[in-house]
């Protein structure tokens, strides 16, 4: 049965708050999930109090000057900063985003950070992707070809080059998946947006020759069915992009091809 | 604990080579009950307020008895597999196969005795 209330030790707690910066007078708090499984405490959610005149304009600016300048101990992901890499997916602001491209203009009182929802919590705000990341190499993420011609390149007309248009661009940045209601509850069994949409890319590529295998590995009531048009995934995206309607696309071809 | 690893957790049993037929059936029941609900409600908005024998009379025309057999067939197998869908989100193991028995039970009993009524009603 599907679990309602936290166990007893994931219950958030309140943490610490840090000092204010002394002479600021641009003050913003930030409140931010911490969890660390080595000193055997219940999640708690620390504050921290920056200086807005000393600090870039994106969340993930604020979380390195606190990481850099209060608390060294606080723990996350980041690697490129500008959208591309997609390590800083966290909560903020109870969205599901990147920390590197989201503006701390966008978010009105407090800053709330917590990690990707209801995934495992390696610690702080990182989630453990680890059947995030299973579930996309299961659906093949690879151009499939059976035939051997022609040896080198294979062509694309610029008309199937613009289908994997908002497809492509995915940089599996996990927040689709974990703003979806279906993939919390069933997770370990549902593909969920980001790997469906992937799924999608590769079988709508005009090179690719294994589209009848894919349909079959995602004709399944949990793998593919239990998306419900809820459309959290599109509306979280960071990159802009849609994955209900490839899960659609998909569903569509599946119908096309029995009936 | 088992030592699997992530890829064959991920893929579990494979797919189950079902699912588009149940999709398939909702989408088709869903454009049927598009024009059913309306018909049903003009017609049983015509039924109300009569006589016992009124109604008697009334659902003894082919019309307003044919309507109501089919939108309640409809209705209630649309609804059967909405909810099959449901149990099955929030449902897991030997519960879901019982609840997924009785959702069916229910249902196919329900349109069972609906459609004595009508027989009923309408002979």
């Amino acid at each position: 049965m599907v679990q309602l209330t936290l166990p007893k030790n994931s219950r958030i707690t309140t943490g610490k708050t840090w000092p204010k910066p002394e002479g600021a007078s641009n003050v913003r708090k930030f409140q931010i999930y911490r969890w660390n499984p080595d000193d055997g405490q219940n999640p708690r959610v620390d504050t921290y109090f920056l200086d807005m005149d000393t600090c870039g304009p994106m969340v993930l600016d604020a979380l390195i000057k606190i990481k850099n300048e209060i608390d060294p101990t606080l723990t996350f992901r980041r690697s490129c900063r500008e959208g591309i890499c997609g390590s800083c997916a966290m909560n903020i602001d109870g969205i599901n985003t990147l920390a590197c491209i989201y503006g701390m203009d966008e978010i009105k009182g407090d800053v709330k950070i917590y990690p990707l929802p209801h995934m495992p919590v390696v610690k702080d705000l990182i989630p453990d992707l680890t059947h995030f990341y299973a579930q996309h190499a299961s659906i093949m993420p690879w151009l499939e070809t059976k035939t051997n011609r022609p040896a080198k390149e294979w062509k694309q007309s610029i008309e199937d080059r613009k289908k994997l248009d908002g497809l492509y661009e995915c940089v599996m940045c996990a927040s689709c998946s974990t703003s979806c209601p279906s993939y919390w509850w069933n997770g370990d069994r549902y593909l969920g947006p980001a790997a469906l949409l992937h799924a999608y890319r590769w079988i709508i590529d005009s090179r690719d020759e294994a589209t009848g295998e894919r349909l079959d590995e995602l004709e399944d009531p949990f793998k593919l069915y239990r998306c419900h048009t809820i459309m959290n995934c599109a509306k979280t995206c960071p990159k802009g992009l849609n994955p209900a309607k490839a899960i659609a696309e998909i569903k569509k071809m599946m119908v096309d091809r029995a009936v | 604990m088992h030592y699997l690893t992530d890829r064959k957790r991920a893929q579990g049993t494979g797919a189950g080579r079902q699912g588009t037929h149940h999709h398939w059936q909702m989408m088709a029941s869903s454009t049927g009950l598009v024009i059913l609900v309306p018909l049903f409600v003009i017609t049983f908005a015509n039924g109300l307020g009569g006589t016992y024998e009124e109604v008697l009379a009334y659902y003894g025309r082919p019309f307003p008895a044919i309507i109501t057999a089919l939108t309640l067939v409809f209705v209630t197998i649309h609804l059967m597999r909405e909810t099959q869908v449901a149990v099955e989100d929030y449902v897991h193991g030997t519960a879901e196969k019982l609840t997924l028995m009785a959702v069916a039970a229910f249902a196919y009993t329900v349109i069972a005795v609906g459609l004595f009524a009508l027989v009923k009603l309408a002979l």
